[in-house]
């Protein structure tokens, strides 16, 4: 008897645990970011580092390079001045959220496309990048666009919490989608052959495609992606900041030039319509 | 907590059932192929325990992970096409297999030596005398340790996860993204990991006191 009330106990403390650590879930924390921004003179924005032309981690140096670093940075500039630093954390499409809601980032920017979804849980920045998804198959497959995906045992490959996943299922409701958890995973899925087509937005596989000249992006975009930053709800300061950063980098011409320095060896992708 | 089990139970459940299903091949076949390597370690024939030596130092001493993704990556290129659930299942037999070789030679050698003389004095072979006395000793000695291996066994199971086997550990990250409440599902995910394992854990111990 003794026995059983000692394990009753243990299940009861282990549940009371649970309820106290799901209780827990809702501190936000409610500082401004700008002022503590300005104050520290630094920016914590959350990057990719996985994908070639917007954030990719250089092994030699270890420094995050891509057009998505250099705006940020261009528009730390912007808002804090010019002494004002620009720090960078990796992210993926999985840990983005949870670690902008902690506070650990500022802002996020990191191929990040506005969703009403996530403008729930977000305040989103205007448009910086206008992408759309595409695929991106082996040279001389039978796939050239979303279409021919649409067949039972077609498998598409894709990375977890990227919404190229979701709008994959209205495109090709029969194929078999296998979500990996950053895009050199899938791609390397992609060339041992795991699955026939991988997708996500055009932008990053054009880059897959520059490194890895035996694949090609086929059928063009079927989607509309804006890029946005994100901000953590209830930091409007820090938004309006973005935008008005944004609007200066866009008009004093250093927009154009980040684009075309990132973008203009990219076969296939119209940088001259993408310019602002 | 509650709302992500209503409108992703589905989702969980399978992802419950990929990984129970994983843990129950995995662990039938490591237990096998473990037990096997455990008694090549220690027959005469030197050639054979230099074999055993080799599988347990490798597969002990590489990652889970990396295991996988051999599977996973190399094999389709070159060999055979293999899906994720099953690169991760052999992945999780191998790793395992080696810990529990190890664990079953621990209770081998702890049966008394004068036990396997005994057998052969009394005219048994030397696999006869592993059968029927020494192996049935040893297994109770390391019913604990063996135990443990199990748990891990199914724990290291989300390994799943990073090669797209919809497992438990899958589906919760795909949930978490979907949902973007990371904190609930995580401890949902974690919760269902329990139900697998602590009952596995209760189990191990209600053997142990009945052998002992």
């Amino acid at each position: 008897m003794k026995k059983i009330i000692s394990r009753i106990g243990l299940l009861l403390t282990l549940l009371l645990m649970v309820v106290s650590l799901s209780a827990c879930s809702s501190s936000a924390s409610q500082k401004n970011v700008l002022k503590d921004d300005k104050q520290t003179k630094t920016i914590t924005w959350g990057v990719k580092a996985d994908t070639k032309l917007f954030g990719l981690m250089d092994v030699r140096d270890n420094q995050i390079k891509g057009f998505e670093i250099d705006l940020a940075k261009a528009m730390t500039k912007q808002i804090l001045g010019k002494d004002g630093k620009a720090r960078f954390i990796q992210v993926t499409s999985q840990t983005r959220m949870p670690l902008l809601r902690n506070g650990n980032i500022d802002a996020i920017m990191a191929t990040m496309t506005i969703t009403p979804e996530r403008a729930k849980q977000v305040d989103f920045s205007r448009s910086y990048f206008d992408a759309g998804q595409a695929i991106l198959v082996k040279n001389g497959s039978p796939i050239k666009n979303v279409k021919d995906l649409n067949h039972n045992g077609a498998v598409v490959l894709g990375v977890v919490g990227s919404n190229s996943v979701q709008n994959i299922k209205k495109f090709a409701p029969k194929a078999k989608v296998l979500q990996l958890s950053d895009y050199s995973q899938a791609l390397t899925a992609l060339k041992s052959g795991q699955g026939d087509a991988l997708t996500t937005d055009n932008g990053i596989l054009y880059g897959m495609s520059i490194e890895n000249p035996g694949y090609s992006v086929v059928g063009g975009t079927f989607t509309k992606e804006p890029y946005g930053i994100a901000v953590d709800k209830g930091q409007g300061q820090m938004r309006d900041a973005m935008n008005s950063a944004l609007t200066k980098v866009e008009n004093n011409g250093q927009y154009n030039k980040l684009l075309y320095k990132w973008f203009h060896k990219v076969k296939g992708f119209d940088f001259r319509g993408a310019e602002r | 907590m509650i709302s992500i089990f209503q409108n992703y139970g589905g989702a969980l459940l399978y992802g419950l059932g990929q990984t129970l299903l994983c843990s129950i091949i995995a662990l039938i076949f490591a237990l096998i192929i473990g037990s096997g390597f455990a008694i090549l370690e220690v027959v005469p024939n030197k050639f054979l325990r230099i074999i055993a030596k080799i599988y347990i130092e490798v597969f002990r001493n590489i990652p889970l992970l990396v295991i996988t993704m051999f599977f996973y990556v190399v094999i389709p290129m070159y060999i055979v096409e293999i899906s994720g659930f099953v690169s991760g299942t052999i992945g999780l037999i191998l790793y395992s297999s080696a810990f529990i070789a190890e664990t079953v030679r621990s209770g081998i050698q702890s049966v008394d030596p004068g036990q396997m003389e005994g057998a052969r004095a009394n005219g048994l072979s030397f696999w006869q005398g592993m059968r029927y006395i020494v192996l049935p000793q040893a297994f109770r000695y390391v019913i604990p340790p063996l135990g443990n291996q199990f748990i891990n066994l199914v724990k290291n199971s989300s390994v799943l996860a990073f090669v797209a086997g919809f497992d438990l550990m899958y589906q919760g990250n795909v949930i978490a993204s979907d949902s973007l409440q990371s904190m609930s599902t995580y401890l949902c995910v974690g919760v269902l990991y329990l139900i697998l394992t602590l009952p596995l854990s209760y189990y191990m111990r209600y053997l142990e006191k009945k052998l002992a």
